[in-house]
């Protein structure tokens, strides 16, 4: 098993000191090329056969068929509503869609193929994909980057591989065809991004795409996978296969870049080839085998017929296309004068898009609403790793939380602390409110103790705000500390106004 | 131009096409492919140039079906010729 | 006084429907015969004597019962067996598939019960249909009732033997290269291959996709049409299915054939053909001329680069239509739990015998980089010409004639080790299938007593005028009610 040679030097030196790059790359000098597979999971079929697509979660084999277990004399028949969203989405990536369009045959054995050959498309020897070129812009440090796609093809998914352990010392693998069969969409890009943070923001909003059009829940384990391509300017390229979110492309591709400088630093060549990402262990691994010669004999579908799409199709179904991304994006600064940047955001996911404008729906203040969900919302959601539809937050509950600020119930900054209870404790905020003592204490006969309290406790503060008036800010600090911030300040300095006047006039007195 | 292939060549293909030979196969194919390869190179002697070529005998298009649920097999059903497996999943060698 | 296996399924249905005869006496007569002749020919993988007699028991309860008949009821038929029967082992004639049983049927299987039609087993066939003389199964050579020296032809042989021998009233073959044709000529009996994409290929285990069809080996065109009925029509299991209004094939076997022009292409009686085939190719020329066609001898020499150009699509497809065959879904699996996945993949694939391993190699390397252009994309195009040049002579010809096969059924053994000669001899069949157009094959002599098969070509859908002609000279003939002497 061929190991990543640069590793172990590295780890040698990680023990002595950590030695530092001494080549520095130029952004512009790493080349990003993702090939992303989509399940279009809002199919109710597999992609040649009748079986239910509902087996997330499921006992293994249960929603196969003779013909995606690729039993002796079955034969395909495409699913007509995959070549429909198909054509959606190409049309919503801005590609050509050409009159005729074959599937192909990829022949290659894995134990996850039931036929040893994967029915998909091809865009040489004669053979047209569902969709040639495309773009994809999208905005990045302020600035709007545009990736080109080179194709969007349409082909089955494979089955699961299983381990006991790892893939490396696993006697022998468990498979689950409950996938085969699956429609998934491949789309290529051309290696237009330049880092990995970049290729995510990019991945995003092909997501966002994809779930504005309605034809895949991106969210769903395992719906998107990408391949990534990645080289130095002037190396050679390396394939990263087996990353599956999007969290992992951005440490599979900083990782790999890392290794690369490192090998280019070192003087040592970096290999062409295909490593595989262990999210586990967070490394890349080579799977340089003779499985690497792959000659996969591509040639047309024999059991499946040529499609030919008229312009009169496509017309259909570029009017049925619903509000994509872009096209939110700029209605909501046009409708709710929301910053070009906050819009972004907002849109750059459908569950996030639709939260914001169910809000608005209750409480008309949609600035006030984006900033609250932008600053506030989104980093706790960031904080535990959770989409917005995972959490419990409705936009009920979140606009009547808005409410209770404007109404003066609780101070702008309890509220935080009651969205994060929001999100954690899954509770209605009047109810965090009533409980957690968030609500403000406006009440004069509540803040009188206290304010006595805060007098005794600070004598010197206190005979400083007798002689200087300026100085009662220090206790009304300490009576906001107090009370964790919910004493109305302007009661609050009123009574402790009233006290340190009756107090110096009892000075004077004597 | 006649076709000559040697016994790496036919290894090579085997292997392609993970087809396990004998040694005495190894010979005996390596002579019958180079026969039955030059019998199959008389197709040069057909002028093609461009013309389109034909993939499919008939003159069908668009055939495809709705996107209807249709019964699956049950697991038994669908394991039941493996010859190896484990729970419900069927056991496959390891990959290196 | 002929015994009840003798007869024909027309005969036979009409009288099982009138209640002359019952399917159980029927099936007993033939179960019989088979016990009898089988251990000599071997058409047989598996046979479903039980099975077969408790569904003869059942339809006789029901033609009691009921007023509705299907046009099959009681029949016995015999399927080879690559064609996929549900709970029934099917094997293709090889190890790799020993102890395969499918969870489905057919769609032909599925139209055949339907009819109230009774499987009585799986006929042997060239392993994964790729064989012209059924040398190749694994499960033994099926020897000819005429000669039992002689092949019987493949890759359908079981098939063809088991009509010739009284083994099956109805039979179904496949056809790739003339798998369903030769066997018909060598066995004396009667096989049409269909217009690609008549019958639904849905659980036809497949060899070479874009060229095989399903179709019938019967005692005569009259059992073919009647078979035809049932099995021709869209399948939407199958996407290479034609959407086309019903026909009754028995209806247009008495078609007027008077005025038909007949062509007859030099190259199907070239060199290598036997002089007693064009012999007998010639007198049932003549014979036709005098049922009022007209022939014509034209020339087509394309015709000789259909073998190498039909081989090249097989084998192609057929590589890749057998890579599923790894032994971990079902299938011939080693003993052994360790090992790695390609290393495994290749021994569960010794499987397999030397012909189709050769065939799996020839196929994937004429698909390689570096030589698709040269083999399978060259051998599309040359099907591109093939198809204009034929679709061009059926705008002066209604059939086309020749020897189904260029020799009389050669001995057994006699090729099985030189294969180029055993392909070279389907020559006048695999034409039909590189185009898809249909052909069907019917005896017309005999040599050395051995059967001669006589084959009509047609353009595409023209099964109606190939039946009709057919019919025509078997009832103007006896060919093919001559019987072998096997008891």
């Amino acid at each position: 098993m061929a190991m990543d040679k640069t590793k172990s030097k590295s780890s040698k030196s990680k023990s002595a000191k950590a030695r530092p790059l001494k080549i520095k790359v130029k952004e512009e000098d790493i080349l990003i090329g993702l090939e992303i597979h989509v399940q279009l999971t809002n199919l109710k079929t597999k992609l040649f056969c009748g079986c239910s697509t509902d087996y997330r979660g499921k006992e293994p084999n249960n929603f196969v068929c003779p013909i995606c277990l690729g039993l002796p004399g079955t034969l395909p028949v495409v699913n007509k509503k995959a070549l429909e969203l198909a054509i959606e989405v190409c049309l919503a990536l801005g590609c050509q869609i050409p009159e005729r369009t074959l599937f192909y045959r990829k022949n290659y054995y894995y134990p996850d193929m039931p036929k040893n050959f994967q029915i998909t498309q091809y865009h040489k020897a004669g053979g047209s994909p569902i969709g040639l070129g495309g773009q994809v812009s999208f905005d990045f440090n302020m600035e709007k980057k545009v990736v080109n796609l080179i194709r969007i093809q349409l082909e089955e998914d494979p089955g699961r591989l299983t381990y006991l352990g790892s893939i490396i010392s696993s006697e022998y693998s468990l498979v689950d065809y409950n996938r085969a069969g699956i429609t998934l969409l491949e789309i290529v890009t051309e290696p237009d991004l330049r880092s990995p943070e970049e290729a995510r923001e990019f991945l995003q909003k092909i997501r966002s795409i994809l779930e504005h059009l309605g034809v895949a829940d991106c969210s769903l384990e395992g719906s998107m996978r990408c391949d990534a391509n990645i080289s130095l300017k002037g190396g050679n390229r390396v394939e990263i296969k087996n990353i599956s979110s999007f969290k992992a492309v951005q440490h599979a591709l900083q990782h790999e870049i890392i290794r690369q400088r490192r090998q280019r630093a070192d003087g040592v060549l970096t290999v062409m080839e295909t490593r595989h990402w262990d999210d586990n262990t967070g490394r890349t691994i080579s799977l340089r085998t003779k499985e690497e010669e792959h000659d996969y004999r591509y040639f047309p579908e024999p059991d499946l017929v040529p499609i030919e799409i008229t312009p009169e199709q496509i017309e259909e179904l570029k009017a049925k296309m619903p509000e994509l991304p872009d096209e939110r994006r700029d209605r909501f600064i046009l409708e709710y004068q929301v910053p070009r940047y906050d819009a972004g955001v907002l849109t750059s996911s459908k569950s996030l898009a639709d939260f914001f404008e169910n809000c608005i729906k209750l409480y008309s203040e949609p600035k006030n609403i984006s900033n609250w969900i932008l600053s506030e919302l989104l980093r706790y959601l960031n904080e535990l790793n959770i989409e917005i539809n995972e959490s419990t937050v409705t936009p009920e509950q979140f606009t009547t939380m808005l409410k209770r600020i404007d109404a003066g119930t609780i101070s702008r900054r309890s509220a935080k602390k009651v969205l994060m209870d929001m999100i954690n404790l899954g509770k209605p905020p009047d109810q965090i409110i009533e409980e957690d003592g968030h609500k403000r204490i406006s009440d004069p006969k509540k803040l009188e103790p206290i304010a006595d309290k805060i007098i005794e406790k600070n004598q010197k503060a206190t005979n400083d705000a007798i002689k200087d008036e300026k100085a009662i800010n220090f206790l009304l600090g300490e009576m906001m500390k107090e009370t964790h911030g919910t004493a109305d300040p302007i009661i609050g300095l009123q009574i402790l106004s009233k006290k340190i006047y009756q107090l110096r006039r009892k000075e004077e007195s004597t | 131009m006649k076709e000559h292939i040697t016994k790496e060549q036919v290894e090579h293909i085997a292997w392609l096409a993970r087809i396990k030979l004998t040694e005495e196969e190894k010979e005996k194919f390596t002579v019958m492919f180079n026969d039955i390869l030059n019998y199959f190179r008389k197709i040069d002697e057909i002028e093609t140039g461009n013309i389109e070529y034909t993939s499919y005998s008939i003159q069908i298009k668009n055939v495809m079906r709705d996107d209807l649920v249709r019964p699956s097999l049950s697991p038994e059903e669908a394991l039941k010729n493996a010859p190896k497996k484990e729970k419900n999943f069927i056991k496959a060698p390891r990959m290196v | 006084m002929p015994t009840l296996y003798e007869l024909t399924a027309y005969e036979l249905r009409s009288r099982l429907s009138a209640g002359d005869i019952s399917a159980e006496e029927l099936m007993f007569s033939l179960l019989e015969r088979i016990e009898r002749v089988e251990g000599d020919i071997k058409s047989y993988i598996t046979l479903q004597k039980d099975e077969a007699i408790n569904e003869a028991q059942k339809i006789d309860k029901h033609l009691k019962n009921s007023k509705k008949k299907g046009h099959l009821m009681g029949i016995p038929i015999a399927i080879k067996d690559n064609i996929c029967t549900q709970n029934i082992r099917t094997t293709c004639g090889s190890k790799m598939l020993e102890n395969y049983i499918p969870p489905f049927n057919a769609t032909v299987i599925e139209r055949i019960l339907k009819e109230g039609g009774i499987i009585i087993g799986k006929t042997n066939m060239d392993e994964f249909a790729m064989g012209s003389s059924t040398e190749t199964s694994f499960y033994g050579i099926t020897h000819n009732p005429w000669n039992l020296d002689y092949v019987v032809g493949g890759s359908s042989g079981g098939s063809g033997a088991a009509i010739t021998a009284d083994e099956a009233i109805l039979a179904l073959g496949s056809d790739t290269g003339g798998s369903i044709r030769c066997p018909a000529s060598f066995c004396n009996a009667t096989g049409i291959k269909v217009t690609y994409g008549l019958i639904s290929r849905y659980g036809l285990v497949s060899y070479a996709c874009s060229l095989e069809q399903i179709g019938p080996l019967t005692k005569d065109i009259r059992d073919c049409a009647l078979l035809l009925n049932i099995l021709i029509g869209y399948d939407p299991y199958d996407s290479t299915t034609l959407q086309l209004p019903k026909k009754d094939y028995l209806k247009s076997l008495s078609t007027e054939i008077r005025g038909i022009k007949i062509g007859v292409p030099q190259e199907f009686l070239g060199e290598g053909t036997d002089e007693a085939v064009s012999k007998a190719i010639w007198d049932a020329i003549y014979l036709l001329e005098t049922y009022g066609a007209t022939y014509s001898e034209i020339s087509l020499p394309l015709i000789n680069y259909a073998v190498p150009c039909y081989y090249i699509i097989a084998m192609s497809e057929a590589s890749s239509n057998l890579a599923r065959y790894d032994g971990i879904r079902y299938g011939h699996r080693i003993e052994k739990d360790e090992g790695e996945w390609n290393e495994v993949f290749s021994e569960d694939r010794l499987a397999f015998g030397p012909e189709v391993r050769r065939r799996i190699m020839l196929g994937t390397y004429a698909l390689s980089a570096g030589y698709y252009d040269m083999y399978y994309l060259k051998a599309l195009k040359i099907r591109t010409l093939l198809r204009k040049q034929f679709e061009d002579q059926f705008k002066s010809f209604d059939i086309l004639v020749g020897p189904t096969m260029p020799t009389i059924p050669f001995k057994i053994g006699e090729k099985i080790f030189d294969p180029l000669s055993m392909y070279m001899s389907d020559i006048d069949t695999v034409i039909a299938n590189i185009t898809g157009m249909p052909a069907l094959s019917i005896p017309c002599g005999f040599s050395n007593g051995l059967p001669i098969g006589l084959q009509l070509s047609g353009n595409f859908l023209s099964e109606e005028i190939l039946l009709a002609v057919a019919h025509k000279f078997q009832q103007e003939t006896d060919f093919h009610k001559k019987k072998p002497l096997l008891e």
